[in-house]
């Protein structure tokens, strides 16, 4: 239905759907290497990100903020990899990866402390520690942290110690995405098999009733959840700059930690799920940059295919949902 | 500081603030009546590709902001159909309409235009100096010397706080965001309460986009909303829901704002992303200072189901 929605679009437009998803396809998983260096590479940090947003959100904790706690976890991980260059090599990106995690969750905790001490909405504060974090990061590649010419607004490139190793030779995807891959699979333990887990869920499902029924102190979860997503989404950052693009640039992130929004949904907040998911939109994302080379078609097409995606799953699940509530009724009398 | 310093400072506080002063009125309304809806930014970049090009296919100003309005609302209608109809999240939800939005008026701007978007200018909206008001020394031609759609924001700020709290509907309204189950009870009709609030609060975002390519740029750009929407939401809580406040938050915010013009004339040395980043700490802070717990709607945010 999405589908057919957007052809129509495609051609109001004035386009040829058909010559569009041929290019899309092409550009996405046309060949092997398309699908590793473009799709994969795309997807790994909208994994991490929709990881993250999964995870606050199970907790019934809206954290809009994944954009910026990726962008602050992107300047942490530069600037350790910039400053400390004599570590040796796998303790220099591991370090550098640590900082952008410790960013991520020190940009989370604001809006935690916000929410738990006095009340105030976290969907509001994430999204103004979102410009706050966007322009910490335009600020470092403005000025401390520009490179030493002085002229592009970007870090120097990081060495080559504070790099993370590829995955697949010759292609581009690098030791991220696996990285990503333990991550969604450690998430789905914790969340499933673990006592925390548990208290997480049962937070997100009903807080007051978590309180009562199951004596968790709530607050504790809430706060813990939101520092591990930021975290996450921190991560992100760090693993962008050290893995793919070994710099700093005002415009890293494409709206990710928004995107990591509908990652997260469609992936039904669960972490194999976001797997799936994340690989999907890493397609869209590189399909749409083919599109726009080969078939002269905005890449912003994307994004209402990615709208109208979203609000066809919303729809669908609403819809399923009457009608078994419909049914649960029948049953029950 | 020299008066003619202070002047301009304060002329650009309230030009700044007045786009984000008419899209949190709309969401206040929205907001109480339980419904945050965070795709008003989808609704702002619509008006302000649909108030650009009703402004050309009309030939006026005037017009295209009614456009901008139309437009604003038909994004809130698909907001409210999916948020309100089906009763799908609302953060969600939000997030697909603003990127929808965003996409959107994007790929339509280059349909129109051309890929590399031809210079679209437009009929401007231009200021309206209301005589003796405007000569007032230094607040005069701040509040006074502005396009009109910024007296639409001043004229609105009473009549919706009027509305309410001292009418029946605005008490149905209220009543709606703060206890849903206890107004169906006492026979308002919630979700029709809730659509329309939905859709007052998109068509004001829509006029907030007009006034942004119709009364600042003189064009529409791209992405030009530039998170506007968001701003907005925070404008709101920042206002405490309360129409009259927003207005002056809104105001405080293009305050914030407008800082960096002042600053840099008084010879503060502040890098230019410091300056950008100062209003949103600032709303930050003044959101920890003095927003308490018990000011949201009860209901916001919760979706809501008649009860057959």
């Amino acid at each position: 239905m999405t589908l057919g929605v957007a052809a129509v679009l495609l051609m109001l437009g004035g386009y040829d759907p058909v010559q569009a998803a041929a290019a899309m396809l092409r550009g996405s998983v046309g060949s092997w290497n398309t699908f590793v260096s473009i799709t994969l590479v795309r997807a790994v940090p909208l994994l991490f990100a929709g990881l993250a947003v999964a995870l606050a959100f199970r907790a019934g904790v809206w954290n809009i903020g994944a954009e910026g706690q990726l962008y602050v976890g992107a300047v942490a991980g530069v600037w350790v990899a910039l400053t400390f260059t004599d570590l040796p090599g796998p303790f220099l990106v591991t370090s550098a990866l640590t900082a952008s995690v410790v960013a991520g969750g020190a940009w989370a905790l604001v809006p935690a402390l916000m929410k738990l001490r006095l009340g105030i909405g976290e969907v509001i504060t994430t999204i103004l520690m979102n410009f706050v974090g966007i322009y910490l990061a335009a600020w470092m590649v403005h000025g401390p942290l520009q490179e030493r010419r002085g002229v592009f607004p970007q870090t120097d490139r990081i060495v080559d110690a504070a790099r993370l190793p590829e995955l697949i030779s010759g292609t581009r995807l690098h030791l991220g995405f696996a990285l990503a891959l333990v991550l969604a699979g450690m998430l789905a333990f914790v969340l499933q098999r673990t006592r925390f887990g548990f208290h997480l869920r049962a937070v997100g499902a009903s807080p007051a009733a978590a309180v009562v029924a199951g004596r968790i102190d709530t607050n504790r979860v809430i706060l813990l959840t939101f520092l591990a997503s930021g975290a996450i989404a921190g991560l992100a950052g760090g693993v962008e700059v050290t893995g793919l693009t070994y710099a700093l640039y005002e415009d890293l992130s494409d709206g990710w930690g928004y995107t990591a929004i509908a990652v997260a949904l469609l992936g039904g907040l669960r972490p194999g799920g976001v797997i799936v998911t994340a690989i999907f939109f890493g397609a869209l994302q590189a399909g749409a940059g083919a599109m726009q080379r080969d078939a002269g078609i905005p890449a912003a097409w994307v994004d209402v295919v990615e709208a109208l995606v979203i609000l066809a799953v919303l729809g669908l699940d609403r819809i399923r949902a009457a009608r078994v509530g419909h049914h649960a009724g029948e049953e029950a009398l | 500081m020299s008066q003619v310093e202070l002047a301009l400072f304060l002329e650009s506080a309230v030009r700044l603030g007045i786009p984000l002063a008419l899209a949190a009125m709309g969401e206040t309304i929205t907001e109480r009546s339980g419904v945050i809806n965070i795709g008003i930014e989808g609704s702002i970049i619509a008006g302000a590709l649909g108030g650009s090009l009703g402004a050309i296919a009309f030939g006026g100003a005037g017009l295209g902001v009614a456009f901008g309005a139309l437009t604003g609302l038909l994004v809130a209608f698909v907001f409210a159909v999916f948020a309100i109809g089906l009763g799908a999240d609302q953060i969600i939800t939000g997030t697909a309409v603003t990127i929808g939005g965003l996409g959107m008026t994007g790929a339509l701007y280059q349909v129109v235009f051309g890929v590399n978007g031809m210079e679209l200018s437009v009929p401007m909206l231009a200021p309206a100096a209301i005589p003796w008001l405007s000569d007032i020394p230094v607040i005069g031609s701040a509040l006074f010397a502005q396009a009109p759609t910024a007296y639409f924001a001043y004229v609105m700020a009473p009549l919706a706080w009027y509305v309410l709290f001292k009418t029946a509907w605005g008490l149905e309204l209220r009543a709606t965001g703060e206890a849903p189950v206890a107004a169906e009870a006492a026979g308002v009709r919630v979700r029709a309460v809730r659509f329309s609030a939905t859709l007052f609060g998109g068509a004001m975002a829509g006029i907030a986009g007009a006034h942004l390519a119709l009364a600042h740029a003189g064009a529409f750009a791209e992405n030009m909303s530039a998170g506007k929407g968001f701003i907005a939401i925070a404008v709101v809580a920042l206002g405490r829901w309360n129409p009259i406040i927003v207005l002056f938050a809104a105001l405080f915010f293009g305050g914030a704002s407008a800082l960096q013009f002042l600053l840099q004339a008084l010879g503060f040395d502040l890098a230019y992303q410091i300056f950008l980043a100062f209003p949103y700490i600032l709303t930050l802070a003044a959101l920890a200072g003095w927003v308490g717990k018990s000011q949201a709607p009860a209901a916001l945010a919760l979706p809501w189901e008649p009860n057959r």
